[in-house]
């Protein structure tokens, strides 16, 4: 039995996610902002098989309220072993571009609030020499896009922060993994019409994620197939790049 | 969002719609326009799970598990939880769904709008018996807890009443024990009609289960002839491991099912199963088309229509045999023919289909105007056979037989909700 911390459960793939482990009888900690959704997760997980699924609300950008809300998750579990982030929002581009506090509030959630957690919940795995944080990133940090280059941003800031903290942690024994998924049908992107060929389910993304935390790797593409994609895009030239509809 | 093409497992007809995720069964209804209906995984074969012109509701985020009592077995899920994810977590603890039909990738929800039935029904009778109560919500905004007790109204209009009295959010039913994943099986094979009455009568008393493949391609002689395999869950201790799944990649340019296929496959099947008993994993027992995913594919295309119908009891087996041969005549038809003795429970549904007497599906290439017009003269049969037509596998019905097939269906009116209605409802009801 493992004891792991959810941050953002009651996102679809963290959902997914939480049930695998469930389903293996492990201990689980969820924290999310709305309250009865987070009591219809934690009752599912129960009857599922985890060995316990408890919960506490948290908004993320209320960065005061962080400490206080692992401290009761670790001691809740009795230590972590797994920290999951996975909260976000898919912020509205066009609308980022026209308002300051819009584009700051959407750092703010996907950015800072996760590079603050990351900061408490590492100096914590650092001081036992033991855990694995994993953060779901994106394949939009990747390379900045003009459709949604503000969301682009705060993901590449999370992937380059986890790439300093992996190494800094290796030598505490702390794993960390960057999780970039590319689209997944989930309520977050639900806004978008054609769903087509490289859009995956969140089950199948939830595997991923369990299946990389198991072998302690650094950084996985979800579905795999996105490590080539975007390999191909962050090597298109600037002049060329900047004409693109992408 | 804008609306999108789409179609149910027959892949006809086809219908635009807009479609909303539903994610949380305390959520309102969302802001949508024109009629709603509650979408389950799709596996209705016609347009009772569309909604041309309007809204889906897809019920499938809504797929979490609310209770469970590990000493009676009763589970209350939200509706978009999957057949198949209830038996992965019920059958290693021991229990097993009342009713299945034959494949497990239905939603609880949608089981609750077919009244969907099983090889067991001579035991068991339908799966809306077994639901001891659910949430429905109205497209003004209310909650109604609906039972036999409570709203008992509205619980018959909702049980087999295709999703057209507002969405099911959750709903409570009881799992029944068995001793593991197992089945003890039987296949014996017979030679005619009479014989599979025979066996069906006979088999009904000491065993959970049973059905027939029918050859529907067989003339002559062979004539009516089949397979009829009987089951009870097996105490055999032992972890069969389920088969694996393979898939149909891809959509043939035509229908891989004709007349010759066809007649190959049926010739095969009967000479080639192996008779007598067998232990055999529950899956490929209940569910041996899961086993390909997408074979809907395989007709092509242009899809199929199911037919399926029940004949009365007193008319069953003259009624059986002119289907077989007016099915055999036409050189249509499907390698699935499948032949089941209801028993003559109450209904638990005023839409519910099973009723006593014997039912018969099988699946039709879609050729367009002679596959409709064979179903029409199948249809005449059934009329004359005091029968009915499953809405559930239909997309051609005309309104005058629904009526004639279901005559209680005013009863239906009062309850369903103004704002919801399918490409199955408006077809009955306007023609």
């Amino acid at each position: 039995m493992r004891k792991i911390l959810i941050i953002g459960a009651t996102s679809a793939i963290a959902e997914a996610a939480a049930r695998i482990f469930a389903t293996r009888g492990d201990a689980l900690f969820l924290i999310a902002r709305n309250a009865e959704h987070l009591r219809a997760v934690v009752a599912d997980l129960n009857i599922r098989g985890a060995a316990r699924a408890d919960s506490a609300t948290l908004d993320v950008t209320d960065f005061a309220a962080h400490d206080a809300v692992i401290e009761k998750a670790e001691r809740d579990l009795g230590g972590i072993d797994i920290a999951l982030i996975a909260h976000g929002t898919l912020s509205d581009q066009a609308q980022c571009e026209q308002s300051v506090d819009v584009m700051r509030r959407e750092f703010d959630i996907n950015a800072l609030s996760t590079l603050a957690l990351l900061t408490a919940l590492a100096n914590r795995m650092e001081a036992r020499r033991s855990g694995t944080l994993a953060v779901i990133s994106s394949v939009a940090g990747d390379r900045g896009r003009q459709s949604n280059y503000v969301y682009g941003a705060a993901k590449a800031a999370v992937s380059t922060f986890l790439g300093g903290l992996r190494q800094r942690m290796a030598k505490s024994g702390v794993s960390v993994l960057t999780i970039k998924p590319g689209f997944v049908d989930t309520p977050m992107t639900a806004a978008i019409a054609n769903k087509g060929a490289l859009w995956a389910q969140p089950d199948r993304v939830a595997a991923g994620i369990v299946q990389a935390i198991d072998r302690r790797r650094n950084i996985v593409y979800l579905p795999w197939f996105w490590r080539w994609i975007m390999l191909v895009i962050r090597h298109i030239p600037e002049p060329l790049f900047k004409r693109l509809k992408l | 969002m804008p609306p999108a093409s789409g179609a149910s497992w027959g892949r006809f007809p086809r219908a635009t719609q807009q479609i909303i995720p539903l994610h949380w069964r305390d959520a309102a209804l969302p802001e949508a326009s024109g009629t709603l209906l509650a979408y389950g995984n799709g596996r209705s074969y016609g347009d009772s799970c569309l909604n041309d012109g309007g809204t889906l509701l897809h019920t499938r985020g809504l797929n979490r598990f609310i209770g469970f009592d590990p000493v009676t077995g009763i589970l209350r899920c939200e509706a978009g939880v999957l057949f198949s994810e209830i038996l992965d977590f019920a059958v290693p603890r021991g229990w097993f769904l009342p009713v299945v039909p034959g494949t497990r990738y239905i939603t609880v929800g949608g089981a609750i709008a077919n009244d969907v039935h099983g090889k067991n029904h001579h035991r068991a009778g339908t799966f809306g018996e077994h639901v001891a109560c659910f949430e429905l919500l109205r497209s003004d905004g209310s909650r109604v807890v609906c039972s036999r007790e409570a709203n008992a109204g509205l619980f018959a209009a909702t049980v087999g009443g295709l999703g057209l009295t507002g969405v099911v959010t959750w709903a409570e039913f009881a799992l029944k024990r068995v001793p593991g994943a197992q089945m003890a099986t039987e296949t014996l094979r017979f030679g005619g009609l009479t014989e599979f009455f025979a066996l069906s009568a006979q088999s009904e008393a000491d065993h959970e289960y049973t059905v027939a493949w029918i050859d529907c391609s067989a003339s002559g002689r062979s004539f009516g002839r089949g397979l009829f395999i009987r089951a009870n869950h097996s105490t055999t201790n032992g972890t069969l491991a389920p088969p694996r799944r393979l898939r149909m990649p891809f959509t043939p340019p035509l229908s891989l099912i004709n007349r010759a296929s066809l007649r190959a496959f049926n010739a095969a099947y009967f000479h080639g199963s192996r008779q007598g008993h067998a232990i055999s994993h529950y899956e490929p027992y209940f569910f041996p088309l899961d086993a390909i995913a997408d074979w809907n594919r395989i007709y092509g295309p242009r899809g199929f229509l199911q037919y399926q119908c029940v004949v009365a009891p007193e008319n069953a087996d003259a009624a059986v045999a002119e289907l077989l041969q007016r099915i055999a005549a036409s050189g249509s038809g499907s390698f699935l023919a499948v032949l089941k003795v209801f028993s003559d429970r109450p209904a638990a549904g005023i839409l519910s289909f099973p009723r006593a007497g014997t039912t018969l599906a099988l699946d039709f290439p879609n050729r367009g105007a002679p596959t409709l017009a064979l179903l029409e003269q199948l249809d005449d049969i059934v009329v004359a056979a005091d029968g009915a037509v499953y809405p559930a596998k239909d997309a051609r019905l005309k309104g005058a037989r629904f009526r004639r097939y279901f005559p209680q269906w005013e009863q239906m009116l009062p309850h369903v909700d103004p704002r919801f209605s399918s490409g199955f409802w408006r077809r009955v009801m306007e023609t």
